[in-house]
């Protein structure tokens, strides 16, 4: 069972990464990355088998595909406090020569990325791939994917989606950020999508929601029933609901730090909103 | 002037069926991906003996770029297969991003290029994807010209670490490469020896060019004919070494001239040997419906158009 309080400490380290990589280069993308920061934490420090070290077959345990690329901060966080690469890198992020790159890139070789992302909408059709070479390779682990929910307006995830049910990759997770924000507005107002769950549904996915996306302990207990109805015939989807910005009250809920870096006083505030874990970088 | 005989026509995408046929038999790590074009890529025998390896997708390309990139982790070697114009320009961002970029062992397989797709028309005759192609870093560019060399060329992409884009046609042509070639990829092969002209060809200019050869040699005319099945990376080795013998160059492709096997020579020629160029390639133009025949002399891409252009050539001398 999962030490929650030690989650709670992670994901704070997690949030502290991810606002002092954005405010030391005055660039990226703090407000899904912080959305984000639970779900991504929960994966791999609870929920995914994980082998020592990092190969790009990743064969014999389960991994993880980040399709909305843009929320780089909290995906290099995480893998970095996952013991992927030195935590120290961080100070490199969007830096020249850095292997941190804007968004993520297999190109400069950082451990535990298996895909350049960041061009939307391309990770599901990656992950279901992934996905059916468990199969070929008798490998019994799961795949996981994340997708923003402005990305779901990228046309290639409903040809994902339409494939993964059609094909029965039923060792996938994809789950959809739900935080219904993107750069122009919400995503209500930019293109409205009706029902996400009733899309998913219609294309054959057995579909879970989240409600409490920034809740350790509702991710676990929701990503562990997604697990459980895996391997059944359909792919599963999890809707994930969070809210953009979540644990620096001046971001929350909000479009306007999609892509946007604090200045110096607001660093000052969201780090003392989030007090120092284990230890920065 | 050596003899090349035509050991029975037939179509270069066929020589790609039965080249997955062999590496279905012989690299358990090849899969293959379609977009409903089973029977326009030949690959039914590849299907019906590894069923397990085979991915219909359905007609939705840039999700098949995706799903094969994602089957190189976990060690698949995937050849997909479509249209050239659904291989490339559909779906250049998910292959610039998901494969080329993020440097995955994806071999795009494409057939119907070019012109001699013939009767249905421009929007399926794609006479920009090698430049499209090339333009991506680490992508590798081929362009084979026959049923043997199609055949060697698919079974030589398995041994070969990283994303290839392997272009070839749609119409009956003649087969006269050597049936038991070794396909060296980034090797020239020198088909003719000449002196007064270089001619440069790929995909199905090269048996042009040797016709155009039998066509020059009785006007007193001897070109060395070099078949550069591998765009990029090019030759340049053999290509400079032949025009500083023979002081000019035709370059011939079923291709625009702007950003084709032309530009990729002249690159080579500007920078180390600058002699005269003339370029049988389609002049940034879209195509139209016909038969092949009548679209390559309309377009000016068949032995007849070689020959005016040597003469050209070596007139500016």
């Amino acid at each position: 069972m999962a030490d929650i309080n030690k989650l709670e400490a992670f994901v704070t380290q997690v949030r502290r990464d991810i606002v002092r990589q954005v405010h030391k280069v005055s660039s990226g993308h703090p407000g899904g990355s912080l959305g984000c920061a639970e779900f991504i934490s929960v994966l791999y420090q609870e929920l995914m088998e994980r082998k020592e070290g990092f190969d790009m077959d990743g064969i014999g345990e389960d991994l993880f595909f980040l399709s909305n690329g843009h929320i780089s901060p909290v995906f290099y966080s995480v893998l970095a406090r996952s013991g992927y690469f030195p935590v120290e890198e961080l100070n490199t992020f969007r830096l020249l020569d850095s292997r941190l790159q804007g968004h993520p890139t297999t190109h400069e070789g950082l451990p535990g990325i298996r895909i350049a992302s960041g061009s939307l909408g391309q990770g599901l059709s990656v992950a279901v791939g992934a996905a059916q070479a468990k199969k070929l390779n008798n490998d019994n682990h799961t795949i996981y994917a994340l997708m923003g929910d402005g990305e779901l307006q990228e046309g290639q995830n409903w040809e994902a989606i339409m494939y993964a049910s059609a094909k029965k990759v039923d060792n996938l997770i994809a789950t959809v950020d739900l935080n219904g924000q993107q750069i122009d507005g919400s995503t209500d107002h930019v293109l409205n999508m009706g029902s996400v769950r009733a899309k998913f549904e219609a294309f054959g996915w057995i579909v879970l929601d989240i409600e409490k996306g920034n809740d350790i302990k509702a991710i676990v207990s929701g990503m562990n029933k997604a697990k459980a109805a895996s391997g059944q015939g359909k792919p599963v989807c999890v809707l994930l609901h969070t809210v953009m910005g979540n644990g620096v009250d001046f971001m929350m809920g909000t479009h306007a730090w999609h892509g946007k870096a604090p200045n110096d006083e607001q660093l000052a505030s969201a780090l003392e909103q989030n007090p120092e874990t284990l230890g920065d970088y | 002037m050596k003899t090349y005989e035509n050991t029975g026509s037939k179509d270069t995408r066929s020589g790609f069926g039965a080249g997955m046929t062999e590496l279905g038999r012989t690299n358990l790590n090849v899969v293959s991906l379609c977009a409903d074009l089973i029977g326009s890529l030949k690959i039914q025998t590849f299907i019906d003996e590894n069923p397990e390896r085979f991915f219909q997708i359905g007609i939705a390309e840039a999700n098949m770029m995706g799903i094969a990139a994602g089957l190189t982790i976990g060690g698949k070697i995937p050849f997909t297969g479509t249209f050239a114009n659904f291989s490339t320009g559909r779906v250049y961002d998910q292959i610039r991003q998901s494969i080329a970029y993020s440097g995955k062992n994806v071999k795009i397989c494409a057939s119907h290029a070019g012109l001699t797709l013939g009767e249905d028309g421009a929007t399926h005759q794609i006479l920009e994807d090698i430049g499209l192609m090339k333009m991506l870093p680490g992508m590798t560019v081929i362009n084979t010209c026959d049923y043997n060399q199609t055949k060697a060329a698919t079974i030589a992409l398995a041994d070969h670490v990283g994303p290839v884009y392997l272009r070839f046609g749609r119409p009956v042509v003649p087969n006269f490469t050597p049936a038991d070639q070794t396909f060296e990829i980034g090797k020239a092969v020198q088909l003719q020896e000449g002196n007064d002209v270089t001619i440069v060809a790929t995909g199905h200019l090269v048996w042009e060019a040797l016709e155009a050869c039998k066509v020059l040699n009785e006007k007193g005319i001897t070109a060395d004919v070099i078949n550069i099945h591998t765009i990029k990376p090019l030759d340049a080795e053999a290509i400079i070494k032949s025009v500083k013998k023979t002081g000019c160059v035709v370059t011939a492709e079923e291709h625009n001239f702007l950003g084709g096997l032309g530009e990729s020579v002249a690159r080579e020629l500007s920078l180390t040997h600058p002699v005269p160029q003339e370029y049988v390639a389609t002049e940034d133009t879209f195509g139209e419906s016909g038969t092949p025949a009548q679209l390559m002399e309309k377009y000016g891409l068949n032995a007849n158009a070689i020959v005016k252009k040597v003469e050209k050539v070596i007139s500016r001398k």
